[in-house]
């Protein structure tokens, strides 16, 4: 870890201000990837720009129903918070399936958005990777790769992006909110990561300098039936082979919106679009999620090792969908 | 633990310069002001500056749960705690637990044989003594049927207590009997 | 259980607590890198990256002028080690690269963050030679050693197996994989080096400080006596810390080159090339039966890796000698020498992947005769060790297997099997253990104070047994007297020197001589009349020619698991509902801590069947899983209902406190048991290890989309 300056902002301004003052800045939440990757080399800023303490760490119902949580709001306080149990479950569930209490009690909102993939070799600063250092070649590609991506990886990058939370978001329809230079602005949760391309070593659509502070749920979503489910190798404490989170509003015994994101499968949370559209207007029977999702995964391109995410994302999608269908309906 | 009254560690003659800070930590009730080089961990400085070393570095990367200590009151990694930004904190480690005795915890670990080599056990007990509070407070886990009311306790059987543990690794295999003990201090 | 000999009021057998459990649980016991020496320095090694080659330069400048930088040893400046046996520890020697992650250089400074920040500008210049690392069942270089680990011949043959497994009216064959695996303690391999002129103090985590002493006379060039090693706490090391590792080598090295105390704790990341793995094995089973179950021919081959370091052949075929009665046998090892990391001991070496295998491959031939699996074994249950001939001095295998049976309610499995409910299904499996009794001689000295108490002097390690309680019982009964009157010291090579705490030997070899010692005083004691000098008396004992006496008999312990699973057709998860375990080790000495030590040992089986696994890195020669994230040791959440049961086994053939050794048979046939839940709930056989949902999810697909497939 390189020595670096460090600074404790006292507003979102004063952040981004200390941000740009310091060349090689980072902004530092909770720390628990950021440090993880300092000590590895991966991560090398030359200043700290500390926001954790920043006045984000609220969660408030808005007057439109919709709900905003603060950057700083810690996982392990927005996983409990009532009206997220109540009324986006999904999320609280993604959360609660991630990492461990302790990482959750520290993990902030903004952090957990931030996270950089879990690739053995991007943190392994004695082998290639084009996220880590742009055109050093993906040693994943034909290396050890069954925990990588089967949908939107390119040629260059074939990383998964690690977070249970985002997955959730994207299918939730949340937005992200950001300020920076040019003031705020916001984006779905769904376009916030990218997929890789030639530029693997850009995970999202953050602006330099750019800030998180704070995410919102929508109202369109609050209140619906909502799950999010992770197949992991142990039973908890472990990153998702695959992961859905799903939102379903039937009425009249049809599907009359379907949020579906799955995780562990892309760069970025994979909203499944595809699948939703396929599904809008029609019954919300086993068969029907089935050949939505197959439709979606139709596009996955498995590597040598990682076939089997695609049946596996596709049982899980079924599963919760299935489980999503009011008792009335099923 | 020992005395109450402010401390002034002796690294705190360093100067505070681009990449040292003067860093006031509250530990075990105990104010601690130390000038800190801002990559040293809230683990380090309690095992390096603090000689306080129950609190174990397993991994170093948050990943086996053998640092946890309690920080404001809630369980974290203490290695990927930079101290730097914990400025003003009060801290709780393993040696802070018990007022003078033993804490109810520590004494069902002994009772229940909850441990072998004893290197997570710091850990497993902060982390527990957290995850009871957390439950206290209303926080569910992944285990928690969605259903149940929020704002309430949550109530913490052997599968709960398991997957609210999960952060804290045991090579020994121990966990069935660090269940037993938790659970004798939460009937 | 009902221990007659509770009823004498023996300190053996109750169930003592631990010793140091109040330091433990309050966080004031010290491990290796807890002892706060004035002036300590801290280091940080860097490994090598490339898989095999040479370090063409090292450039150390840059780290030089760093801030609080004190030393960089590399192979061109470190001090010159003497010649010992352990190619592992001649580090920073010479320019070679025998595998990835190999130390070149080791940084030197006041703190640990500046020497962790300077070694990342330590520049190597390597040149990189192309590099072999994948073990494969053919591979050109395959040879047959001389032995096997532990001094087993590699090769065993009886009668004409091939022709009687090709005879054979039923008949298996099958391969079976285990992965390389991490033993991966809590605690890092650590040292803190300090010399005092040519004085030399250690404090290291090590399960045996004799002999990292011993090792460290010989590369230093010390007299023993000039050097004393404490290992007092020991934050586990399931073999990895089992014989001296490069930490203390360093460290010592540091500390003389930097003339103040230094400690190297090697960080979790390096662990997995530097301090061993359990070798990855490919065994083939064949075994012929007669339609009554009886084995006619058994034939177990195992293909292993080594380093090019040294010859380690993990000993898997071993445990097929002992564990049934077959007239035609043929059991052998291969080894192939790759680029890799040196393979070394972890829990039960031998044992633990070959009863995988053929307790996998008993339950296949169960399941081809129609016969229940636990009265298979039953049938082949031997008086006899089959490869030695001798006697067993106590087997109780078919006991442990019934009684099992009936507290898992094994009669219940299929009723069980039929509640499976939507996507989980239920499925139970059984598998035998065993485990040899190996005891080593070992010194001890006791003494008897004026105010009664006693004094009992060894070094024994305690890795986390309870080694200084169990001998502390044993002391006590020798002395007949209370065990608050004894007081142990353990932990330190100054002590009387002891053998280390593995192969389950440890409380057998150090029990044995602290009995010796303890009841040769007992009779200075009877002898002497009057109050006793004012220090006391003392007795002594090495049970040198008696604790390594060849026996008559074959000696083993013997065990029988019961694993109930459930499995997620939907995500492929498998998940252990109960785990059941009876086990016949002989006399058990402290029933809390033994409970302890076989349900731990059972944990790590569980690991062994679901969770872990390393996987070598063809194109970089080291392994992809290098911390604790990707090395999946199972949690909190995957351990549910374990149970550890024994039964009452009196074997007079063994040492004078009627022990066997407890501390790996509980990961022994395991994950076979696991393994074997997993088919009876889905009809599928797994042969490889671990059991993830990645496999599973493929194998039940595969199923489906079969001709004539019947699903549960």
């Amino acid at each position: 870890m390189k020595a670096f300056a460090y600074v404790r902002a006292g507003s979102v301004e004063e952040a981004t201000e200390a941000y740009a003052a310091h060349p090689g800045a980072k902004y530092l939440g909770g720390g628990t990837n950021l440090v993880d990757l300092m000590k590895l080399g991966v991560e090398q800023p030359g200043a700290l720009i500390d926001v954790g303490r920043l006045p984000l760490d609220a969660v408030e119902e808005l007057p439109d129903g919709s709900l905003r949580i603060g950057a700083t709001v810690r996982n392990s306080d927005v996983a409990a918070h009532p009206a997220v149990r109540d009324r986006w479950p999904a999320l609280s569930q993604a959360l609660l399936a991630g990492a461990s209490g302790q990482l959750r009690n520290a993990a902030t909102t903004g952090g957990n958005l931030l996270q950089r993939t879990r690739c053995p070799y991007f943190q392994d600063v004695t082998k290639p990777c084009n996220k880590r250092q742009p055109g050093s070649g993906c040693a994943a590609l034909e290396g050890v790769h069954r925990d990588h991506a089967v949908l939107g990886h390119s040629e260059t990058c074939v990383a998964t992006h690690p977070s249970d939370m985002a997955v959730a978001l994207a299918a939730l329809d949340a937005r992200v909110e950001l300020y920076g230079a040019d003031g705020t602005r916001s984006v779905p949760a769904a376009r916030f990561h990218r997929l890789p391309g030639d530029r693997p070593e850009r995970d999202t659509e953050i602006r330099p300098g750019e800030l998180v502070t704070g995410v919102v749920l929508p109202a369109a979503t609050a209140g619906l039936p909502s799950l999010y489910r992770k197949a992991r190798d142990r039973a908890s404490y472990a990153f998702a082979l695959a992961s859905v989170a799903a939102v379903l509003r039937v009425e009249d015994g049809v599907v009359r919106h379907a949020g579906i994101a799955f995780g562990g499968l892309a760069h970025r949370p994979w909203r499944a679009e595809r699948a939703e559209a396929a599904l809008l207007g029609a019954a919300p029977t086993e068969a029907a999620f089935g050949h939505a999702l197959d439709l979606e995964l139709a596009a996955a391109r498995p590597l040598r090792d990682n076939a089997f995410k695609v049946p596996l994302a596709r049982n899980v999608g079924v599963d919760v969908l299935t489980r999503l269908v009011p008792p009335t309906v099923a | 633990m020992g005395s109450r009254h402010h401390t002034r560690d002796d690294a705190a003659t360093a100067a505070a310069d681009r990449h040292h800070s003067q860093v006031t930590l509250h530990v075990n009730g105990t104010p601690r002001t130390l000038t800190l080089d801002h990559r040293r961990a809230l683990l380090d400085v309690l095992r390096e500056d603090l000689d306080l070393t129950g609190a174990k570095k397993g991994c170093d990367h948050g990943q086996c749960g053998a640092c946890t200590v309690l920080v404001d009151g809630r369980r974290v990694n203490s290695c990927l705690q930079l101290a730097v930004a914990l400025d003003g904190s009060e801290v709780v480690t393993v040696e802070g637990l018990g007022d003078g005795g033993m804490h109810p915890l520590q004494q069902a670990f002994l009772d229940r044989d909850a441990f072998q080599c004893g290197y997570c056990t710091p850990g497993q007990i902060c982390s527990a003594l957290g995850a009871i509070d957390e439950a206290r407070a209303g926080h569910p886990s992944h285990v928690t049927d969605p259903g149940t009311p929020s704002g309430r306790p949550m109530p913490l059987g052997r599968e709960e207590i398991r997957e609210r543990l999960s952060g804290n690794l045991c090579r020994c295999g121990a966990y069935p009997h660090i269940v037993d003990a938790v659970e004798d201090v939460i009937r | 259980m009902a221990d007659p000999l509770a009823a004498h009021h023996t300190a053996t057998g109750a169930p003592a607590e631990r010793r140091e459990g109040r330091q433990k649980v309050t966080g004031t016991a010290r491990y290796a890198a807890e002892h706060p020496l004035p002036g300590r320095a801290h280091a940080w090694p860097v490994q090598a990256a490339v898989a095999r080659g040479r370090v063409r330069a090292v450039d150390t400048s840059d780290a030089l002028s760093m801030p609080g930088v004190l030393a960089v040893l590399t192979h061109e400046n470190a001090p010159r080690l003497g010649e010992q046996d352990d190619a592992t520890l001649a580090v920073l020697q010479d320019d070679r690269v025998p595998h990835r992650g190999w130390f070149v250089a080791l940084v030197v400074a006041e703190t640990l963050e500046q020497a962790r920040d300077a070694a990342a500008e330590v520049h190597v210049d390597y040149a990189a030679e192309d590099h072999d690392v994948l073990l494969t069942a053919d591979h050109p270089a395959a040879y047959v050693p001389e032995e096997a680990n532990g001094g087993n011949p590699a090769t065993r043959e009886r009668g004409t197996p091939d022709a009687d497994f090709a005879a054979a009216p039923v008949r298996i064959d099958a391969v079976y994989r285990v992965p390389p695996l991490h033993n991966h303690p809590m605690e890092p391999h650590t040292s803190t080096a300090h010399w005092d002129g040519d004085r030399l103090t250690v404090h290291t985590s090590s399960q045996g400080t004799t002999a990292v002493r011993r090792t460290l006379a010989a590369l230093f060039g010390l007299d023993e006596e000039r050097i004393t090693v404490t290992a007092e706490h020991v934050g586990g090391g399931f073999g990895s810390k089992g014989t001296p590792r490069p930490d203390v080598v360093l460290a010592t090295m540091a500390a003389r080159r930097a003339g103040r105390p230094v400690t190297v704790s090697l960080p979790r990341r390096q662990l997995a090339t530097v301090v061993g793995h359990r070798a990855p094995t490919v065994q083939r089973l064949r075994l012929g039966a007669d339609r009554d179950g009886r084995l006619t021919s058994l034939i177990h081959e195992v293909d292993t890796h080594t380093s090019r370091l040294k010859e380690f052949v993990e000993q898997a075929a071993v445990p097929s000698r002992v564990m049934y009665g077959s007239p035609h046998s043929r059991t052998l090892h291969r080894v192939t020498p790759l680029d890799v990391p040196s393979p070394s001991w972890m829990r039960a070496p031998g044992e633990a992947p070959g009863m995988y295998a053929l307790e996998s491959a008993m339950d296949e031939l169960a399941d081809a005769l129609g016969t229940d699996p636990v009265e298979l074994r039953i049938v082949n249950d031997t008086a006899h060790e089959p490869d030695s001939g001798k006697p067993f001095s106590s087997r109780h295998l078919a006991e442990c297997l019934r009684e099992g049976a009936r507290r898992f309610d094994w009669a219940g499995r299929a009723v069980r099997a039929r509640a499976s409910t939507g996507n989980l299904l239920v499925g139970s499996g059984v598998a035998s253990a065993t485990y040899p009794v190996m005891v080593s001689p070992s010194t001890a000295s006791a003494h008897a104070l004026p105010d009664g108490s006693f004094a009992v002097r060894i070094n024994a390690t305690d890795i986390g047994t309870g080694a200084r309680t169990v001998l502390a019982q044993v002391a006590a009964d020798a002395l007949g007297t209370p065990l608050d009157r004894v007081r142990i010291e353990v932990g330190n090579s100054d002590l009387p020197t002891a053998p280390l705490a593995g192969g389950s030997s440890g409380t057998a070899s150090w029990g044995w001589a602290v009995h010796e010692a303890c009841t040769r005083l007992t009779e200075r004691l009877a002898a002497h009349s009057g109050p006793l000098p004012a220090d006391g008396l003392d007795a002594r004992a090495d049970t040198t020619g008696t604790a390594d006496a060849d026996s008559p008999y074959a000696r083993h312990s013997f065990g029988a698991h019961f694993a109930e699973v459930a499995v997620d057709t939907v995500t492929g998860e498998v998940r252990v509902r109960r785990l059941l375990s009876v086990f016949a080790a002989g006399r058990i000495l402290n029933e809390r801590t033994a409970r302890s030590q076989f349900i731990g040992g059972m944990t790590m089986g569980l690991g062994m069947a679901l969770t872990e696994s390393s996987t070598v890195d063809a194109s970089f020669g080291d392994f992809a899983e290098r911390d604790l994230a990707s090395y999946h040791v199972p949690v909190h959440a995957d351990v549910p209902a374990i149970e550890a049961h024994w039964i009452d086994e009196h074997d007079p053939h063994l040492n004078p406190m009627g022990s066997k050794g407890i501390g790996e048979i509980g990961i022994v046939g395991t994950a076979a048991a696991i393994g074997n839940a997993v088919h009876h709930a889905t009809g599928v056989r797994f042969r490889e290890l671990p059991l993830t949902p990645d496999r599973i999810l493929t194998a039940l697909r595969e199923r489906r989309h079969a001709p004539h497939a019947a699903m549960t």
